[in-house]
């Protein structure tokens, strides 16, 4: 038998193992801890293995594959750390395939773990074989087939380098069912390095100087901040740069929660739904830095009007980014951290207050045009952003939202006053309604200290709503509230904006929330009366454990500010 | 901006499904692939990719920085005609009886350069190496004659660099950057 270094510092003996026992001990080895998984005939025998690992292995069983990868999501976003999905051939593996691209598009780091049938079988149309390396192709970092046990070692230690290095991404690994049975020589020695694949590119010293000369000289500078922020951890890097330099700085949806809402320096967010003076002051600013973000439609609007007066330099680890929508004028491709902190030194201590102000007196106009109807409605029932904005002061800003896709998202991504690290959770780049549930299983198993709150539509809670077998299950104590609008909001919202009102199969006539979650055992209550909100909140944060409120908001509320898909920034609607 | 014709040429891993994961970054973008081939290198275990597409060098940086990003890609590279040296190779079958009827043809195949490699059954295949211009000028100078069969490779090119590709590949070997591979090689 042969000796090999398995960890630095431990040396262990080649063991004989199956394939099964063989990918659990590599999860062991990567420090895996939670599995969000369905099983089915052809990942059996790694089932059954698992059976003995229980207590080094702790297994999630979801209600659907979809909840397994949004779960493995929430998790690895919140945590950090890798998150892990097991399902079967066919069926199973093709129901991961929406939460796989989500993460893709999102940049998530997964690790999916999927059976096949037999090598024997393959190209053969088996029972329940399908492609899953074919169809997975576009939307993972990295896929693989395992038809052999001895590959098992390699594939998932590449797999798990992968994932989380450079550019996090969801990778899977496929493997036939004789390989999960048949016995090897099992040795797990981590991956450190795959030549073809370099995630960490060298830091040129040029354009830093560029971009602190640019920095230095302008007067009217600009920054927004993506999710890459939160990826490095870099948000004390990014808190001393702005404080350093004084520049007025913006989020993206992703980057929300990086820096806080509350900070002098901070004006908003942008895109679609933003703020209103972080769109409009792109379309005047003299420097533009883009730190971590990858100029989405829905933050450019057209791209032909997008920053055009301005320099912009674009700071980013994936050099497929670079020029991709918005021509740069300045790249510095690397990691958020790093990069920032070798810019710091170079740049100068400054503030721009008249710039700041100007930011400030676009806020007092969002104020009076939109924020002001939208807290102090005149309706009857409740609007989302009054509700949200409650939220917020009650929790003072400081739970970890995980959002759905629709109105209810915008508002929360609006009014939420994000003041802790971390805290932000939704399907960004995928808009994938039915996320919400799922991610918040699986950020609250990863944060468990944190208190997380699922905001959620109607329409989408009933995307993954069997996910609440979870919670029952596993008594995981994620707080649920439905905003519920009888309607596919945001969808509805376009209709009466750009469709004359047409409101074609938007309406839903919606089943008893209330009596579904407590046949989940979960507490639950409705609210409809502005004046009650208080004690329902109350009520629903304090209950110990998981616990549901629904709130009926008025049915056609919209979100505004808006910039009208594929329109110029500078044209954001403010009614 | 103008769509050309350019070619990108691409060192990988020796590793399947790599061909899918390549065609479908072009496709994606509805970039039709005018040729692609596929070849073993001067050094073990790493293959060549080389596709002719037609389309605006914008959309072509882009493609070849993301195909950089497959795991298994080594290097990706973006290059006009004047980068490169290239060659495809044409293969055309005609009836061994309308060959010995005229004459005349011989001396054509020769002028164009090519050459007889096999008669056999009555028939008679002629191969030409060239860029595709010249291998359809002499498409057309035999097309009266009534080809039976043609074929045609896709192109395979090398760089006029000086660099040779196990040097690439040791730099990146040794290297942190992947700014590296897709900088021209
Ligand atoms: C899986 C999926 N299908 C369709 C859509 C399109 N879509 C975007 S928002 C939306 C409406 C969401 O309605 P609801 O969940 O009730 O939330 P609201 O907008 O009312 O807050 C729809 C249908 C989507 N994003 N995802």
């Amino acid at each position: 038998m042969e000796a090999l270094i398995e960890n630095p510092g431990k040396v262990v003996e080649a063991e004989r193992i199956s394939g099964s026992e063989a990918i659990l001990r590599c999860l062991i080895n990567e420090e895996v801890e939670t599995i969000f998984g369905y099983p089915g005939g052809a990942i059996m025998p790694v089932y059954d293995a698992l059976f003995d690992y229980e207590n080094q292995l702790r297994h999630i069983l979801v209600r659907h594959e979809q909840g397994a990868i949004h779960a493995a999501q929430g998790y690895a976003r919140n945590s950090g750390k890798v998150g892990v999905c097991f399902a079967t051939s066919g069926p199973g593996a093709t129901n991961l395939i929406t939460g796989i691209t989500d993460a893709q598009i999102d940049s998530t780091p997964i690790v999916c773990i999927t059976g096949q049938v037999a090598s024997h079988l393959l190209g053969s149309d088996a029972f329940q074989e399908t492609d899953i390396i074919g169809i997975s192709m576009p939307v993972t970092k990295w896929n693989f087939q395992v038809t052999k046990p001895e590959e098992i070692p390699e594939a998932l230690a590449k797999a798990f380098y992968i994932a989380q290095s450079g550019r996090p991404g969801p990778v899977l690994i496929d493997i036939t069912k004789d390989a999960q049975q048949q016995s090897f020589d099992f040795i797990y020695k981590r991956c450190e390095r795959i030549r073809s694949y370099q995630p960490y590119p060298e830091l040129r010293e040029e354009p830093l100087k560029a971009a602190a000369a640019l920095i230095n000289q302008a007067k009217k500078p600009y920054l927004l901040f993506g999710q890459g922020v939160t990826l490095s951890g870099a948000e004390d890097e990014l808190k001393r740069f702005v404080e350093k330099t004084g520049i007025p700085s913006a989020s993206t949806l992703l980057g929300l929660s990086a820096f806080s809402t509350k900070h002098p320096l901070y004006v908003g967010y942008t895109g679609m739904h933003g703020n209103y003076g972080p769109n409009v002051k792109t379309n005047e600013c003299d420097v533009f830095i883009a730190i971590g973000m990858r100029f989405d439609d829905r933050v450019t609007g057209d791209v032909t009007t997008y920053a055009k007066q301005a320099k912009v330099i674009h700071i980013e680890l994936d050099p497929a980014e670079i020029d991709k929508n918005i021509l740069t004028d300045v790249a510095i491709i690397g990691d958020a951290k790093q990069v920032l902190k070798a810019l710091l030194p170079l740049v100068n201590k400054n503030s721009h207050q008249q710039w700041l102000a100007e930011f400030r007196a676009c806020d007092k106009i969002e104020m009076d045009k939109a924020v002001q109807k939208s807290l102090e409605p005149k309706s009857k029932l409740m609007t989302m952003a009054e509700v949200v904005h409650k939220l917020s002061e009650k929790t003072k800003g400081k739970s970890v939202i995980v959002t759905d896709v629709g109105q209810h998202q915008m508002m929360a991504g609006r009014y939420y006053q994000f003041d802790e690290l971390k805290s932000h959770i939704t399907s960004g780049g995928l808009g994938t309604m039915g996320f919400c549930l799922p991610a918040a299983i699986g950020a609250k198993i990863g944060t468990p200290e944190r208190q997380v709150i699922a905001i959620i539509g109607d329409g989408g809670f009933q995307m993954t709503i069997q996910e609440l077998g979870v919670i029952m299950q596993y008594q995981i104590g994620v707080k649920i509230l439905i905003l519920n609008n009888s309607f596919l909001g945001m969808v509805r919202q376009w209709q009466q904006l750009f469709f004359d009102k047409r409101y074609a199969f938007t309406e839903m006539d919606n089943p008893d929330f209330i009596k579904i979650s407590e046949g989940y055992r979960i507490p639950a209550q409705r609210v409809q009366e502005r004046n009650h909100l208080d004690e329902a909140f109350n009520k629903w944060l304090n209950q110990e454990g998981s616990s549901l409120l629904e709130v009926v908001v008025e049915k056609e509320e919209n979100v505004f500010p808006m910039v009208p898909s594929g329109s110029c920034v500078s044209k954001i609607r403010l009614e | 901006m103008e769509k050309r014709e350019y070619t990108i040429s691409v060192l990988t891993e020796d590793k399947p499904g790599l061909l899918n994961k390549l065609t479908i970054i072009l496709s994606r973008r509805k970039i039709n692939i005018n040729s692609l081939n596929v070849s073993t290198t001067e050094v073990k275990g790493v293959s060549r990719f080389t596709i002719v597409a037609t389309a605006t060098k914008i959309d072509l940086e882009k493609v070849v920085k993301q195909i950089r990003k497959l795991v298994d890609v080594l290097g990706s590279f973006l290059y006009e005609e004047d980068q490169i040296y290239y060659q495809e190779i044409a293969l055309y079958k005609l009836s061994l009886e309308v060959f010995q009827q005229n004459g005349l043809l011989e001396k054509l195949i020769r002028q164009h350069g090519a050459k007889i490699i096999a008669i056999e059954d009555n028939q008679i295949v002629i191969e030409k190496t060239g860029t595709k211009q010249e291998t359809h000028e002499l498409y057309e100078v035999l097309e009266p004659y009534d080809i039976l069969e043609f074929a045609r490779s896709g192109r395979v090119a090398i760089s006029k660099s000086k660099r040779r590709t196990e040097a690439f590949i040791h730099e990146l070997e040794t290297s942190q950057s992947n700014t590296l591979s897709i900088k021209e090689f």
